[in-house]
């Protein structure tokens, strides 16, 4: 039983890898840049929704409000580096730090309520975000912040005439938010946060600490959904508050998951393959129309799947349970 | 040598609502000790006032030498108390396995010794065999079959079952019975809320029975059955009478 433990922990690392390995290959036969722009963002939003699963999905708090961290990402990152010249990989991390405090910070107060409230709060706050970075005069108000360009650099992690190295950042973000759930899914965290997410009250019995276990599980989130926050303004190099603190942002996180299987190790990745390539097209088919056709096909999508499948699509390939008997 | 667990009196008001007024027990080590008594007594407060589900509006509780009266829920946990719920409160979405792996971590930092634990608990409350199903999945005997075990993984000293009896088929009742036997000969002392006198009787050392909030017999099982209060207490005045 162990061994058949341990054997499926296994198998999902090598998939993984071998997805990967596969991944870095495609831009050697992909050259169009549209495409190679729609396959970055995929792997951004498989990265970030993976990141919001982890909060949302194993510790189950529904979370519309992580746009607030992607943006706290984005412009820790550019204020770091326009006003004090700090590059971007140290503004990376710092993001990362500021929203993971931020995030359990908010978590005090918020992690008493439950359910809907809880949800309800995550979105307040993010729209209070953002009407704070609006009004911002130093950070740049609703005009945001230019990324100067200064030429093709690593250091300065700014690329004007290959989005490649973009692709494989975008890549290894999203490696790393899988292979962070992956480790914490067998770990007491994981197994903590899926009891608080069950029952609190029979995991507070057992041992778990309920409300420390919900910050953790925040701050891991954040952390990693700020590191895309950082990295989407260096590849859009403008950044204003709408652009990274939008609602849209937050949606973008939950959907994946939600579509592929919330709560699940895979789910968040699947999730964004179908939806992510699917919302760029049709806004590229449908370019000029505003945000609408998209949405509309979202919605009807997720619509679709609840009504369906409510357990996301992975729940097609889940294997059938076995039976026993108990004596 | 002292109680494992003693309730010094404890009162707890609802606003003005008393449902224990003035409780004071005691639990010896390696006893199995029922709790009984009719609806509204204040039996499931009591449980909840020692589980730490909410501390007593007055009074104290010692659990093993250490004042426990304002230690959260976990804690307890951690010092040695397992319960059950008697609205069973499975992690529907989890494994059986995985279920009682959470009971099983507050000793086992390593996930390996947690999952071994975690079996050898599902082979003694012979859910074994269920180990990779969905706890959504179980029947109603086995949920309260996980809880115990779950409860178990925790290794108490004192475990706390609440009414894990009631409403099973004589048969499944027959099974717990002689589970709850076999987790006092591993060494350790329960504590249990039940409704059904037939069942409990035989299978405690001691009674103590509450009404409306306060003990009003406590003793040997067999003697407790007999007491006029106690009839009393249950079917009202006029059976009393002929004790």
């Amino acid at each position: 039983m162990d061994k058949d433990f341990a054997a499926r922990r296994r198998r999902d690392l090598i998939i993984a890898a071998a997805l990967a390995a596969i991944a870095a290959l495609t831009p050697l036969f992909v050259k169009d840049v549209v495409v190679q722009n729609i396959m970055i963002l995929t792997l951004m939003y498989a990265g970030l929704s993976q990141s919001w699963n982890i909060l949302s999905g194993y510790c189950g708090q529904i979370s519309l409000g992580h746009a607030l961290y992607f943006g706290l990402g984005a412009y820790t990152t550019e204020l770091l580096f326009t006003k004090f010249g700090v590059l971007p990989w140290f503004g990376m991390l710092a993001g990362g730090v500021v929203s993971a405090l931020i995030a359990m910070g908010l978590g005090y107060p918020f992690f008493r309520l439950r359910g809907h409230y809880f949800v309800i709060a995550t979105i307040v706050i993010a729209e209070i975000g953002l009407l704070l970075f609006h009004n911002w005069e130093w950070a740049g108000a609703a005009m945001g912040i230019t990324i100067p360009i200064r030429g093709d650099s690593w250091l300065k992690f700014q690329f004007l005439r290959t989005k490649l190295p973009y692709f494989y950042f975008a890549l290894a973000l999203c490696c790393l938010a899988w292979f962070v759930t992956w480790w914490l899914e067998n770990s007491k965290w994981g197994f903590w946060w899926r009891a608080v997410k069950d029952n609190p009250e029979a995991a507070e019995s057992l041992g778990v600490d309920v409300f420390n276990s919900k910050m953790g599980a925040a701050a891991v989130s954040a952390f990693l959904v700020a590191v895309g926050g950082s990295f989407y303004a260096q590849f859009v190099s403008y950044i204003d508050p709408e652009s990274v603190m939008g609602f849209q942002f937050s949606l973008l996180m939950a959907l994946p998951a939600v579509l592929g299987g919330i709560g699940t190790l895979w789910g968040p990745v699947l999730g964004a393959a179908i939806l992510i390539p699917l919302t760029e097209l049709t806004r590229f088919k449908f370019g000029g129309s505003g945000r609408g056709v998209d949405l509309i096909v979202y919605g009807t999508l997720i619509v679709l799947i609840s009504l369906a499948l409510p357990r996301g699509l992975l729940s097609l390939f889940s294997r059938p349970k076995k039976t026993g008997v108990a004596r | 040598m002292t109680a494992l667990l003693e309730t010094r009196g404890v009162w707890q008001r609802f606003g003005g609502l008393v449902a224990n007024s003035d409780v004071s027990i005691s639990v010896g080590r390696g006893e199995i000790v029922g709790l009984i008594g009719p609806n509204g007594a204040g039996k499931s407060t009591l449980f909840n006032l020692i589980a730490g589900v909410l501390p007593p509006t007055q009074g104290s509780i010692l659990f093993d030498g250490e004042d426990v009266t304002r230690m959260p829920a976990a804690v307890r946990c951690q010092r040695g108390i397992g319960r059950t719920f008697q609205v069973v409160k499975s992690f529907e979405t989890m494994t059986v396995i995985d279920n009682v792996i959470v009971g099983a971590l507050v000793r086992n930092t390593v996930m390996r010794e947690a999952r071994r634990k975690a079996h050898e608990v599902l082979e003694f409350t012979g859910l074994a065999a269920r180990a990779d199903v969905l706890a959504s999945d179980l029947v109603p005997a086995e949920k309260r079959r996980l809880e115990v075990a779950r409860a178990l993984a925790t290794e108490p000293k004192l475990l706390l079952l609440d009414e894990v009896l009631t409403g099973l088929t004589p048969t499944e009742a027959q099974t717990g019975v002689a589970l709850v036997r076999k987790v006092r000969d591993a060494g350790i002392t329960v504590l249990m809320v039940e409704h059904v006198m037939e069942i409990v009787m035989p299978l405690v050392d001691r009674a103590i029975v509450l009404d409306l909030g306060k003990v009003l017999v406590e003793g040997k099982p067999t003697e407790v059955v007999r007491d006029p209060k106690v009839i009393k207490a249950y079917l009202g005045d006029r059976h009393a009478v002929g004790a």
